[in-house]
């Protein structure tokens, strides 16, 4: 219907987007009347990710006549910016942002590097860009959920933490079901992606190279490659992430810090409640 | 205050201008002790006057923003954090039990420097708390004043040489308190263990310690024998 009353691509475009948005915000509104308050972050995602998204696809046909090294520092920059985002999900554990990027930046290095050196991935800024991405994208999702839950975890067992600490255990071992729990909640997504994958989700790639002419089976076993790729990085890119993190919360003298912070002298209080 | 570390061999832990600060807030101020080896010291004190800090300081569960713990003469920031807690345990006043049997929480302490107890050793710890029998039990069927028990047990299977317990009895029943209280006594007496209490209870404080340490507003406000301190016994 859209198209037959708009003939210009980009209008036609915004006027999607529109939609798109509205819809968005009818899911907020009615979280808000359940109490959710979501709207300030949705609202904000939804408009950076407009103005992103339409800036790359810009940036994209410049790529096309780049040279390859340029696409190191756009995948550079891609690692921070997602870095970024999955510390928040860690708000007031130190060094989150150095372990979330570390995570990152570590897993999907090795695992672009590997298949670009097999030839999975061809060694051009047009292939690496857009799969770097997606591969950077899910190595961001896995690790906010991680470190979503890893704080969750370690801010609901400070009593055990400590306990386990007071009996001469270290670190590491106190802290390591939670780790374990954040780095398996953190690959549900993409489990669940992989076990329904052409059944419930047909993914854009595949459509776009059928789209584009390529043979269907050769489109689905490719995707099937890149969704290999995207869990290798998920779950790479968490467990090295938990790994520094883990570290983080726990001073040299191997002391709790979330305790510390949060105690602020009041334990007495709290205990005599 | 300003006390040299002690060559004392009978004073167990020194504590030396301790404070605390958080946030910019001072917690606790200028606290200095002595304790002997088989000595008691009950700590009180009103709501948030730096009693639990205080005892977390001691397991170095907190670092000290001033003044330091000399542990059998030496610095306690030059012992590695482990084998001073081990030395030095804690029991909180809730019991946190480790999902899993009660034998599993007695064996974790040593297991940790890579010892393994014996059933027979498990069965003595649990002898010592009035626990017979429960090595198998899950921890998840414990009533508060066994699981306060059980912890105390899986404290001991560490061999402290000073047991400090945060409370340990504020949240059971009348019963589980006296019973609780009973066994610290007995453990204390059997094995010279010296211990430090916080309590609200000064009719406790009375019963368990021979010293008592009065803090308020994270500073000592009176410091000596318990009978003369409290005014009870």
């Amino acid at each position: 219907m859209l198209n037959n009353l708009f003939s210009n691509q980009i209008v036609l475009g915004l006027v999607q987007a529109a939609i798109a948005f509205t819809l968005a915000l009818v899911v907020v509104l009615i979280a808000n009347r359940r109490g959710i308050h979501i709207e300030k972050e949705v609202i904000v995602s939804l408009l950076r990710g407009i103005v992103q998204i339409t800036a790359v696809g810009s940036v994209l046909l410049a790529l096309l006549k780049s040279p390859n090294w340029v696409g190191i520092p756009i995948l550079l920059g891609m690692f921070f910016a997602a870095g970024r985002t999955a510390a928040r999900r860690a708000q007031g554990v130190n060094g989150a942002f150095n372990a979330s990027f570390y995570g990152i930046a570590l897993a999907s290095g090795i695992v672009i590097g590997v298949m670009s050196w097999l030839g999975v991935i061809e060694y051009k800024i047009m292939s690496l860009v857009p799969v770097g991405s997606m591969v950077i994208s899910a190595a961001m999702n896995s690790n906010a959920l991680a470190l979503n839950r890893f704080k969750a975890e370690i801010t609901a067992h400070i009593g055990l933490i400590e306990t386990a600490l007071s009996l001469g255990a270290s670190p590491e071992e106190t802290v390591r079901p939670y780790v374990q729990a954040a780095i398996q909640a953190s690959l549900i997504p993409r489990i669940d992606a992989l076990r329904t994958l052409g059944i419930v989700w047909i993914p854009g790639l595949m459509t776009g190279m059928i789209l584009a002419g390529s043979d269907p089976v050769y489109a689905a076993i490719y995707q099937f490659v890149v969704m290999g790729m995207i869990f290798a990085t998920a779950g790479l890119s968490a467990m090295i992430t938990m790994a520094f993190i883990q570290k983080q919360v726990f001073s040299p003298a191997e002391q709790l810090l979330i305790v510390s912070a949060q105690q602020n002298g009041n334990s007495d209080k709290k205990n005599n409640s | 205050m300003n006390l040299a570390p002690t060559q004392d061999s009978a004073v167990i832990l020194r504590v030396e201008n301790l404070g605390y600060e958080s946030d910019g807030k001072t917690i606790l101020k200028d606290i200095s002790f002595d304790l002997s080896r088989g000595e008691h010291l009950a700590i009180v004190g009103s709501s948030g006057s730096g009693k639990s800090t205080l005892l977390r300081l001691l397991n170095r569960l907190l670092e000290p923003s001033r003044g330091t713990v000399y542990f059998g003469g030496q610095d306690y920031k030059e012992i590695p954090p482990r084998e001073l807690r081990r030395k030095i345990g804690l029991i909180l006043q809730q019991p946190y039990l480790f999902p899993g049997m009660v034998a599993d929480n007695l064996r974790f302490g040593p297991a940790q420097r890579g010892e393994t107890i014996s059933d027979e050793a498990i069965a003595e710890l649990l002898a010592n708390v009035d626990l017979p029998d429960f090595a198998a039990r899950d921890v998840a069927n414990l009533s508060g004043g066994e699981a306060q028990r059980v912890s105390i047990a899986r404290t001991l299977a560490n061999s402290p040489e000073i047991l400090l317990m945060d409370e340990p009895t504020s949240s059971l029943d009348e019963e589980s308190r006296q019973q609780v209280e009973k066994l610290v006594c007995g453990i204390a007496q059997r094995q010279e263990l010296t211990f430090i209490i916080v309590t609200h209870d000064m009719e406790q404080a009375g019963r368990l310690a021979d010293k008592a340490l009065v803090l308020e507003q994270g500073r000592i406000q009176r410091y000596g024998k318990v009978e003369e301190i409290l005014h009870v016994k």
